[in-house]
């Protein structure tokens, strides 16, 4: 993977000693807190319900075992014991002290890592395919170029004060697991007709208040005029995007007001001024930053024994059948490790499990771990003859969960138990749904169905893609829950479509049910999925269930 | 003009962000029923004030909606409610360290 350079290394320091010196100063009262807040968010410090909570960029997903233990460490030392991974590829701690957060973005830097960018209108952390690299269906490694966006966004003078804040997202695989057109840019790699290596660059995708799925503006970019064309875009967003209204600040209202077509063209005149700028400089470096990620030597071995555990062990088969994925080189599998015990927190891991993660990923991973923005944690690299070995250490450390996919693979934002802006909690929402279907030993047999939730209209947890959106209000001051049905977050994405009136907390998981049991009786066959069904038969049959049904109960 | 509703003074401590309540004596607590209890708006914005001007103490001190309860004020908006205890997930925060 990607090592700093001494630039990079420089400026992260400077930018801890920086912080430091500001954080002594706020303590002392030299900063008030209106001159200190925009500071401390800028290294993503922020206030939250109970306690600070400091978020860590984890770039495009791809962290190190060393990187991982330092994680736990800081958990550790610094907070109690867990770190929350989220939906851009982050770990947020959610109780670091105001006076500890200098040591905290030290022991952060003396692994590579900081917390710049990531909060505040400018580019955030550029979140990629979790499988990159490894995938079997990808053209190319996306990661190079996420870094290289990386390199180019951080502390550029030009792009730090934006309309809103600006996100990217990267995929090397024409299966969208990175959901490209929920971003503001979203990068999805193709080849034209004469078989070169390119991206369909889509613009102005977005879920919160105003959810929009992303047009494309460029149907083929040639890869090495990536950061010229991204540039073009951000220059023209920078100039007509509003800076009157918050709500109207990101770059798919600009789109929608300006159009399509103008902006097309304004992008496409200022890319021509940009490109001959570059110089090839880029290039130089996109091509130094690839050698970082040259794949790993793979073993050649036999994979017979997996076959054989395969056949015989059937909690080893339930898990092989969720949690892998097919991997480019045949021997090999991707493993994703649910972070999504049935009762647990979605995206929590105790310091505990991020060592054992970094073990395994030393041991039997080529010394790679990921980051997914479904909150799971991804061995990218593993041999199939070592499976059996890593799914007995998961399991012994409760990471054994064979639910990848499943009803009970949650997101969830962490809503109104830590977050300031939530209306309403949503980790409980989660953790109720899973068990309760777990008690109803339904999950495998209803297969994939992706459940998101949401404890604000901001929608971090994704709600608007969910095949079962939830997202929690405060309506006239009790919580309520919105349910959406439809929504998809791959290639074909897709706004979900709101089902009728809401549900109090405690009605939300029995309508859940009603939704999911009247799945089970429409679907023409065990293999037609929920949003296969949902698409046949529309929102009609759902809302019966949910309402009619509702209302008898309550008669 | 609406009726002034009774309220409490709450905030974040600066060093550790724990969630307070500023005390008729000038303290911050962290239990809600040791709030100052304010029924008269002017005397509330006041109260803000002497709060607010705790800067090395406190960050974002406001006026919460609160009722009056047998042991004193109690808050009557579910978030308020979550900031007197913590999470819901974990025994952490307030609703551990002060073994409420």
């Amino acid at each position: 993977m990607y090592s700093y350079s001494d630039f990079d290394e420089a400026f992260v320091r400077a930018r801890v000693a920086q912080f430091t010196d500001q954080v002594e100063r706020r303590l002392d009262g030299s900063l008030t807190e209106d001159e200190f807040r925009p500071l401390r968010l800028m290294n993503g410090l922020y206030l939250q319900l109970h306690a600070y909570m400091l978020r860590v960029a984890i770039p495009y997903g791809t962290i190190s075992p060393r990187q991982m233990r330092q994680l736990a460490l800081i958990a550790d030392t610094w907070d109690k014991g867990y770190g929350h991974f989220t939906t851009r590829q982050n770990i947020q701690f959610n109780w670091p002290k105001l006076p500890d957060v200098p040591a905290i973005l030290t022991a952060l830097a003396d692994v590579e890592m900081h917390a710049i960018q990531t909060s505040g209108n400018c580019v955030r952390n550029v979140t990629a395919d979790h499988f990159a690299g490894a995938a079997a269906d990808e053209i190319e490694d996306p990661r190079p170029y996420a870094e290289l966006l990386r390199q180019w966004s951080t502390d550029h003078p030009e792009f730090q004060f934006l309309p809103r804040k600006f996100k990217i997202a990267i995929t090397g695989a024409p299966n969208d697991r990175a959901v490209t057109k929920a971003h503001d840019i979203g990068l999805r790699m193709v080849k034209n007709a004469a078989g070169e290596v390119g991206f369909e660059v889509i613009v102005g995708g977005g879920l919160g208040r105003t959810p929009m799925v992303g047009m494309v503006v460029r149907d083929f970019l040639p890869v090495e005029d990536l950061l010229p064309y991204v540039e073009a875009v951000l220059s023209v967003y920078n100039v007509l995007g509003r800076r009157d209204n918050k709500y109207k600040a990101r770059i798919k209202i600009t789109l929608h007001e300006t159009g399509k077509a103008e902006i097309t063209r304004m992008v496409e005149e200022r890319f021509a001024e940009l490109k001959p700028l570059f110089g090839g400089n880029d290039q130089k470096l996109l091509a130094d930053i690839r050698e970082a990620f040259a794949l790993p030597a793979f073993r050649d071995a036999p994979t017979a024994a997996y076959d054989a555990f395969y056949k015989a062990d059937p909690v080893f088969r339930a898990w092989a059948d969720t949690n892998l994925a097919q991997h480019r080189n045949d021997q090999y599998a991707i493993v994703t490790v649910s972070i999504k015990a049935h009762g647990q927190t979605p995206g929590d891991a105790t310091s505990d499990q991020m060592r054992l993660l970094a073990d395994l990923a030393e041991t039997y991973g080529h010394a790679d771990l990921r980051i997914s923005h479904e909150q799971n944690v991804i061995l990218p690299h593993v041999h199939k003859s070592d499976l059996p070995a890593v799914h007995a250490a998961l399991v012994k450390a409760g990471l054994g969960t064979a639910n990848v996919g499943l009803i009970s693979d949650i997101i969830a934002c962490p809503g109104m138990d830590y977050c300031a802006l939530a209306t309403a909690r949503a980790i409980p929402v989660a953790q109720e749904i899973a068990t309760r279907f777990n008690d109803l030993k339904l999950e495998h047999d209803i297969g994939p169905l992706k459940i998101k939730i949401s404890g604000c209209i901001n929608a971090c947890g994704h709600h608007h893609v969910g095949h079962i959106g939830i997202l929690g209000l405060d309506r006239a001051g009790v919580e309520n829950y919105q349910i959406t049905l439809g929504g998809d977050g791959s290639e074909d994405a897709t706004i979900g479509e709101k089902t009728g009136p809401g549900f109090a907390y405690d009605q939300v998981v029995p309508a859940i049910e009603r939704i999911v049991l009247a799945y089970l009786d429409l679907r023409q066959s065990p293999e037609e999925t929920f949003l296969q069904a949902y698409r046949r038969v529309g929102v009609g049959p759902f809302k019966t269930a949910l309402y009619e049904a509702g209302e008898r109960d309550a008669a | 003009m609406s009726r002034f509703t009774p309220k409490v003074i709450t905030a974040n401590r600066l060093r550790e962000g724990d969630v307070v309540y500023f005390t008729a004596d000038d303290r911050w607590t962290p239990f809600h029923h040791e709030a100052e209890f304010l029924e008269d708006e002017a005397h509330a914005q006041l109260r803000l004030l002497d709060a607010a001007a705790q800067k090395l103490v406190i960050v974002g001190a406001y006026l919460a909606d609160a009722k009056a309860g047998a042991n004193g004020p109690e808050p009557t908006h579910f978030r308020e409610a979550f900031r007197t205890r913590g999470p819901s997930n974990y025994n952490h925060g307030k609703q551990a360290d002060h073994a409420l």
